[in-house]
């Protein structure tokens, strides 16, 4: 257990970099990593030494995540701006760079299981066999959301870049 | 040449995650050449991606919250886990050594016992900050950042806050303190039950790195070592095994870049 331990502990940047990214808020994506750990830890036991605990733990914070939209979509009044730092200006820490909130905001406009699957692939290197066992979907599927997210980022950023005047590329 | 027709979408972006074998990459880039659309679609692809890299690879760096830490950490598997029997001989060790050590007190000169300056010092920081309750750290770990810079201004050199996660300690904060006149810097660290450790830095004259070397005071044991023009001393109420590879911790992070 202490060596599960330190496993976690190495893939606690990991998992807080990608949530940030799928989420755009910072807070949110503390809680659903804190959430995420705290499940693993619970449940530790379930992990089968198959995949890695890298992988086990994306899984985790996967499912979570799901969770989380399905409860959103279930209760909208509750989903008010999902990118709530439109409302508030300012963002916390260092994506206060235009670029970045650019790309943030590209990134929220694209369905949530591309989202996902490229945020998983192009920031966090899983293999496409390993976003398959996150996301559980056969690798086909994980391949033409990956064409479709990045096509469809390519696009949203060439049009904000077209609105703002600003050469993105 | 492999068949241009046999390039599929899967292969660009294969190719863009540079997960191709070598045959099929050169493939892919020939054919890529024939087609100036496509390839500037996989430039676009390549952008895309060194970008979301650049914008959060900063979260990557961060120092992780200690409420996460925590939350590995309060873990009753890890609690269950802890070696109860060789903590135990460990305790017999360190009194039978305390009443040896006791019992030869008169037969050792001084100096020999004496720490050094840094360690001393570091000792006594530790001693008057640990337990404070209402203002162990003049700067929290909510303003890492600012700390950070702030010391190294001070020490006039950069400094770095270790990461001590993996050793159960998340950083507290900490403060500027005097040491003969020269500023050095404490960064405290606390682990899910409270015991504090701290790391005592200031700027070394010594140019070569030293090993680590320890000592021990009444109240808490040190290791301490100089590395990269920084005198370090790391300071607990541990087991001197305890402080060594939290201090092999301490020495790994502020090492790796």
């Amino acid at each position: 257990m202490v060596e599960q331990i330190s496993l976690i502990t190495e893939q606690i940047p990991h998992l807080r970099r990608y949530a940030a990214a799928l989420l755009a808020d910072r807070d949110n994506a503390d809680d659903l990593v804190q959430e995420c750990l705290a499940r693993a830890i619970s449940r530790h036991h379930l992990w089968k030494p198959t995949g890695t605990v890298r992988t086990w733990l994306f899984t985790i914070l996967h499912n979570l995540h799901v969770n989380q939209i399905r409860d959103q979509k279930r209760k909208p009044e509750f989903l008010s701006d999902p990118v709530g730092y439109e409302q508030h200006g300012e963002l916390p820490r260092q994506e206060n760079r235009l670029e970045v909130r650019d790309l943030q905001r590209a990134l929220q406009k694209l369905p949530d299981d591309q989202r996902a699957v490229l945020l998983l692939v192009g920031l966090e290197g899983h293999s496409y066999a390993e976003v398959a066992l996150i996301v559980d979907a056969p690798i086909g599927t994980v391949m033409s959301r990956l064409a479709r997210a990045r096509d469809g980022l390519r696009k949203i950023m060439a049009s904000q870049s077209a609105t703002d005047l600003k050469v993105v590329k | 040449m492999t068949h241009i027709s046999s390039i599929t979408e899967n292969d660009i972006h294969a190719y863009v995650d540079g997960v191709l074998d070598k045959e099929r990459c050169a493939a892919v880039a020939s054919w890529l050449e024939a087609h100036p659309d496509a390839a500037e679609r996989v430039q676009a692809y390549k952008d895309q991606k060194a970008l979301i890299r650049d914008a959060f690879d900063a979260v990557f760096d961060e120092p992780v919250p200690i409420e996460l830490t925590n939350e590995v950490l309060k873990s009753r598997g890890f609690r269950v886990a802890i070696p109860w029997p060789r903590i135990a001989a460990g305790l017999v060790l360190l009194m039978l050594g305390g009443i040896s050590g006791w019992s030869v007190r008169d037969q050792w000169p001084e100096r020999a016992t004496m720490p050094a300056p840094i360690a001393g010092n570091a000792l006594s920081a530790h001693a008057v900050y640990v337990s404070e309750v209402r203002h162990p750290v003049e700067v929290g770990v909510d303003q890492e950042k600012h700390l950070v810079a702030w010391l190294s201004k001070r020490l006039g050199k950069p400094l770095r806050a270790p990461g001590l996660a993996a050793s159960g300690y998340g950083l507290v904060g900490g403060r500027l303190l005097p040491d003969n006149g020269q500023p050095a810097a404490q960064f405290m660290y606390e682990d899910v039950d409270g015991n504090r450790i701290t790391v005592y830095v200031r700027r070394s004259l010594e140019a070569r790195e030293t090993a680590f070397k320890f000592t021990s005071q009444e109240n808490a044991s040190a290791f301490y070592w100089v590395d990269s023009g920084f005198s370090y001393a790391l300071a607990g109420k541990l087991s001197r095994e305890e402080l060594l590879s939290i201090a092999e911790q301490v020495y790994k992070d502020l090492n790796q870049n």
